[in-house]
């Protein structure tokens, strides 16, 4: 599904990915592991063409990413849910228009959007802070709320980048399991971390980075 | 359609949500308009002012005592060809005289000295208004030329006060020049600053939601449909101002009519309600173009992706 041919990535003083190639197929489940600075983030920025490689070629399924024009690209986009560290929601909308917003922005009739939204709302727990904004929320309320953001959808593949890294075990524990779960229905996850913990709790595939390289890959830590 | 609906609710949840950010654009966006405002109403009073100066402007000749009629409908009919003159009102020594006798119809001496002449002293005169004030010259010159003198008419010429007036006409003509000019690099200026604060207001604004203009993107949102709110959102920045900035100028125009009508020679009040649509149309045009526009560059710039 995603696959990595040699790619590099410079920044003006620094290297953030080294030649990396690597292939993740349809209904993986990856942890990308490595101290900050490794290059997962890059390497998931890559993929979203929210960075720009300096060598080398990234492809969706047989698409390169990179060749993309602006139409395509938010097509790509809509295939793709995104979870981040730093959660970044919407903070002028509420938890419901949050989601909303990710439907509407595919064109979703109202019909579909009050069906749906609740739903998933219920299936990360939120379904009583509907009409919170996102300041009123706790911090694994509002990843729940960007999960729920990332697969309404139901996208082809979520990167969840650093999702726990502003969590406590608690919370972390419930994020790695829903990711589990939606995994277990057929969604390709790609997870990057710096919590070696998480990783085998998790038992799956992991890619551990160093310096913008991969210097590991093995498919079953458990 | 769908699209649009939504696009233009988000504009308004947006506008509402971030109330002090839309407070202070809308002010800003008002505070552009009440500079357009106030310049069409200088413009008003300079113009008004320069039309009256320019009417008291004027070249009369003054004929001899006597002098015939044809030489002098002659000079007439030949001055009214020049394509500079405006307009040439003829005043007999007929009407001169009664002219004369109304102006001084208290002053008793005169009138009775008058009379005791028993004959009219005063001669015709021929008063000449020019298009331009710089034309008066060359109508001057026309008087001293040949082909006004083959008619005859520097024997019927008692004088031309243009070469009294002269001074005051250049003067008069170069103020106006230079009033003109400065107003009109006045106002470029005045204009042109208030839509760059504009701008940077708005662009402040939105400055403020940067990174979820790029999360939106992330999420699969179309470049129209991230960009869309934001510029409805200048579309009411720029239709409140516009409201606010004309109800604003009804007590300041009603103030500067009753109290300045005298000095300024017009009144502004009466100005701004005869000219009321055309400056809506101006100010709902201005605030829209500025309020859309500064939405739709400043929102760009974070849309590259």
């Amino acid at each position: 599904m995603i696959y990595f041919n040699n790619v590099s990535k410079l920044y003006k003083d620094s290297v953030a990915l080294d030649d990396v190639t690597f292939t993740i197929g349809a209904g993986e489940f990856v942890a990308i592991v490595g101290h900050s600075g490794a290059g997962k983030t890059t390497l998931t920025k890559m993929i979203l063409v929210d960075e720009n490689p300096t060598d080398g070629t990234v492809f969706f399924e047989s698409i390169d990413v990179h060749k993309l024009k602006n139409k395509d690209l938010t097509k790509l986009r809509q295939r793709i849910g995104v979870v981040f560290q730093d959660f970044k929601l919407l903070s002028n909308k509420t938890a419901y228009e949050n989601i909303a917003f990710s439907m509407e922005a595919l064109g979703k009739t109202d019909e579909e959007i009050k069906s749906d939204v609740p739903h998933v709302l219920d299936l990360v727990n939120l379904s009583d802070k509907l009409l919170h904004f996102p300041h009123q929320l706790s911090g694994g309320e509002k990843q729940r709320l960007a999960i729920a953001r990332a697969i309404i959808n139901q996208p082809e593949l979520i990167i969840a980048d650093e999702p726990t890294g502003n969590l406590d075990p608690v919370n972390t524990h419930e994020i790695v399991e829903i990711l589990k779960k939606i995994n277990d229905l057929g969604t390709t996850v790609i997870l990057t971390t710096h919590d070696h913990g998480i990783v085998h709790s998790v038992g799956k595939r992991v890619i551990t980075m160093e310096n913008g390289k991969i210097i590991k890959d093995t498919k079953h830590s458990k | 359609m769908t699209e649009l609906k939504r696009i233009i609710k988000a504009g308004f949840l947006n506008f509402t949500r971030n109330s002090s950010i839309s407070v202070a654009a809308v002010l800003q966006v008002v505070n552009t308009l009440a500079v357009i405002s106030v310049i069409i109403l200088l413009q008003a009073v300079l113009y008004f002012s320069l039309d009256t100066i320019k009417d008291k402007v004027d070249v009369t000749i003054y004929f001899n005592v006597g002098a015939p009629e044809d030489k002098i409908t002659l000079l007439k009919d030949s001055i009214s060809k020049l394509p500079e003159v405006d307009q040439v009102t003829y005043t007999t020594s007929a009407d001169a005289l009664k002219i004369f006798r109304e102006r001084h119809a208290n002053d008793y001496p005169t009138i009775a000295a008058l009379d005791e002449i028993g004959t009219n002293p005063l001669g015709g005169y021929l008063n000449i208004k020019a298009r331009e004030i710089s034309q008066y010259e060359s109508i001057a010159n026309f008087l001293k030329s040949e082909n006004a003198l083959s008619l005859g008419s520097d024997t019927i010429i008692e004088k031309v006060n243009y070469h009294q007036n002269k001074l005051v006409i250049d003067r008069l003509s170069t103020i106006i020049g230079g009033a003109r000019k400065l107003g009109f690099l006045l106002t470029l200026y005045l204009v042109i600053s208030s839509i760059f604060i504009t701008f940077n207001t708005i662009r402040l604004a939105i400055f403020i939601s940067k990174e979820e203009i790029g999360v939106m993107r992330l999420v699969g949102a179309s470049k129209m449909y991230v960009r869309g709110p934001f510029m409805v959102e200048g579309l009411i920045y720029g239709i409140i101002a516009t409201f606010i900035t004309l109800v604003a100028f009804f007590p300041v125009t009603f103030w500067l009519g009753a109290n300045m009508t005298d000095f300024l020679g017009i009144d502004l009040y009466e100005y701004y309600l005869s000219n009321f649509f055309q400056m809506f149309v101006i100010l709902l045009f201005s605030g829209i173009v500025l309020g859309m526009i500064s939405s739709f560059l400043a929102v760009r710039k974070y849309l590259n992706k």
